[in-house]
């Protein structure tokens, strides 16, 4: 912490939004986090028994064989007034009763798809789709190859016509940007059309 | 890289979990909803006077959030769970010594033209 204590300006606090970055185990969400975020990823670890699932005091605790979930996240400082925050979901299924959590409030989420097993993130689409909630699909061409075009994949993952679908490289940044910007166009054409 | 998910089993995990749960006086859910992970807190400067004296713990979450912070960020900082760090944060706003800043409303059935603009223009920029 930089600067003296004794004249910490009052500053407003911004309005902050956040993304999602989706998509099955191991297809490059942190990786894609960390490509766009102006901070290094930040990771807050929560004890599955306090997420939730019911336990109301300390008996029996010692016993338990505790399990931790990760959740990883990065910021975009927008301007002033406003934050982007962008949230990798856990990529193993049994954690995803946290997506529920994660989805309220979200603008929209980023699919990510390894373009080698593109049925690992039908799972993730899904849950997007269920909910209503906007998504596009950035297929991550891991090695930045890209054997497919988009189209072939959008036809394999049986995609409506108004989820756009990129190709992109998880580790570039204007890749990843690039992704984003095509989700908020998705959201303002639909909330032109609205 | 390690995986996101990733586990943690054992004896490690209990001590910490009871050492989480000291901390929140044995509470495992806050008393109110307020703090999501994108909701901005700031510790309120100088603090009222009627103000009971912070805790160890309460003192390091009010020296980060001497500037407005989002609580995953403020837990990530902290090293302790979104959830607990919740429930700290409840005792303080009702201690008076933090102001909460809920996060920008987003309904899918109204979306905010503006506010996408914004963030469209934003991305454009980096
Ligand atoms: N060659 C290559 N490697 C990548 C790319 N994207 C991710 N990786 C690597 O693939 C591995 C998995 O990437 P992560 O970003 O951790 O994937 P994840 O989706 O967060 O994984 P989980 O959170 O465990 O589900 C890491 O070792 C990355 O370095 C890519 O575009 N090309
Ligand atoms: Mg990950």
């Amino acid at each position: 912490m930089a600067g003296s204590e004794t004249t910490v300006e009052a500053v407003a606090p911004p309005d902050t939004v956040k993304i999602l970055i989706a998509g099955g185990f191991g297809v490059g969400k942190t990786t894609m986090v960390g490509s766009v975020s102006e901070i290094a990823p930040l990771r807050t670890e929560e004890p599955l028994t306090v997420a939730g699932l019911g336990i109301d005091d300390l008996n029996g605790i010692e016993e338990k064989q505790a399990t931790t979930v990760a959740l990883d996240f990065g910021r975009i400082t927008i301007s002033r007034e406003l934050v982007l925050y962008l949230f990798g979901t856990p990529g193993q299924q049994r954690f995803w009763f946290m997506w529920n959590d994660l989805a309220i409030g979200a603008l929209g989420a980023v699919v990510l798809v390894d373009v080698r097993r593109p049925e690992s993130s039908f799972a993730a689409i899904d849950f997007f789709e269920r909910r209503g909630i906007p998504f596009v699909v950035g297929v991550n061409g891991f090695h930045g190859e890209h054997p497919y075009p988009a189209e072939d994949i959008r036809d394999a993952l049986a995609l409506p016509a108004d989820v756009r679908v990129l190709l992109c490289d998880a580790r570039e940044r204007e890749s990843c940007r690039d992704v984003l910007i095509a989700l908020v166009d998705q959201l303002i054409v639909a909330a032109k059309t609205a | 890289m390690p995986a996101l998910a990733r586990e943690v089993g054992g004896d490690d995990t209990a001590g910490r979990l009871v050492r989480l749960f000291t901390l929140t006086g044995g509470r495992t859910r806050p008393s109110r909803t307020d703090f999501t992970l994108i909701t901005t807190v700031t510790a309120v400067d100088p603090p009222p006077e009627r103000a009971p004296r912070p805790q160890p713990e309460q003192a390091r979450i009010l020296r980060r959030c001497a500037r407005p912070i989002a609580v995953a960020e403020l837990a990530a900082h902290l090293d302790l769970p979104v959830s607990v760090v919740a429930i700290m944060l409840c005792d303080l706003l009702e201690a008076g010594l933090i102001t909460v800043h809920p996060p920008h409303p987003v309904t899918p059935r109204t979306p905010d033209l503006d506010l996408l603009q914004k963030v469209r223009d934003g991305l454009g920029r980096l």
